[in-house]
């Protein structure tokens, strides 16, 4: 199987922007592949609309989703999971019309729709006969 | 089209920030032993009046979620995580996790079973659980004679 959609590498480690001592996590996507388009599914509890920043730039699909601080000054009495900003990069091979990329968040999950350009759409070629 | 390249340091990275997620920094305290295999993850915490219990639980609603306190000191938390169900296509890469999922934690006191609430926003649940009151901290007045 081929794909269209790779994890982008940075020798080996993913390109996180620094900020202070937080800890950034990778959140875990889903991708599907259609004919007309791929769609991408990613948990990111906890992040904003206003807070998520999608950006596709040549071949790369950069997302960064800041978290704000829920709790300040707070001790937790069990401590099970971590809270900070997620961030995830992947390489697109496809050729997608960057007009028309739509997303939406919703109960933390992050539904992105990257269209297939027109041009490299499967075509059905007609074969005529005399 | 690029064929699916094995990319062993990017998986590693990958697993080491999973273990992060799962093992966590939260300076000095530690997370529970039993913590590490259930989901969801659960943060906890109290003030004087109140329990306070977080969970992570993207593309669930409120109504898939069933949260009970029984006992007046077992928190249980049932709910199903529904799959995507796109047509026409293929999955590419499939990380995140679905079905029916059930945890019951005891809780460090008892609560007000009856005036529990819960609040869900962008999938993060939040529960509050009055503390009762022979449980509550109490100001001893000290008396000078």
């Amino acid at each position: 199987m081929s794909t269209t959609l790779t994890e982008t590498k940075n020798n080996g480690m993913q390109q996180i922007p620094a900020s202070g001592e937080a800890t950034v996590y990778c959140p875990r996507f889903d991708i599907w592949e259609t004919e007309d388009e791929m769609i991408l599914y990613g948990d990111m509890p906890g992040v904003l609309p206003e807070n998520l920043d999608i950006q596709y730039e040549g071949d790369q699909l950069t997302i960064h989703g800041k978290v704000c601080p829920r709790h300040d000054d707070i001790k937790f009495s069990y401590g099970e999971y971590g809270i900070g900003d997620y961030h995830r990069s992947f390489t697109v091979t496809e050729v997608v019309d960057a007009d028309k990329i739509s997303a939406e968040l919703k109960h933390g999950v992050l539904t992105l729709h990257l269209p297939k350009s027109e041009k490299v759409r499967p075509r059905r070629i007609e074969v005529k006969s005399d | 089209m690029l064929a699916t390249r094995w990319e062993p340091i990017a998986q590693m990275n990958r697993l080491r920030q999973e273990m992060d997620r799962l093992f966590d920094r939260w300076g000095d305290s530690r997370p529970l032993p039993y913590a590490r295999s259930t989901f969801p993850p659960m943060n906890l915490w109290e003030n004087d009046e109140q329990l306070f219990v977080e969970a992570e639980l993207p593309g669930f609603a409120l109504e898939d979620l069933e949260i009970t306190v029984t006992g007046g000191n077992q928190l249980n938390i049932n709910g199903e995580r529904k799959a995507p169900e796109p047509e026409g296509g293929i999955w590419h890469r499939r990380e995140r996790g679905f079905g029916r999922f059930s945890r019951s934690v005891e809780l460090p006191g008892y609560v007000d079973s009856d005036c529990v609430s819960a609040e869900f926003k962008n999938g993060v649940l939040t529960i509050t659980l009055p503390k009762r009151e022979e449980v509550k901290p109490r100001r001893i007045e000290v008396k000078v004679s």
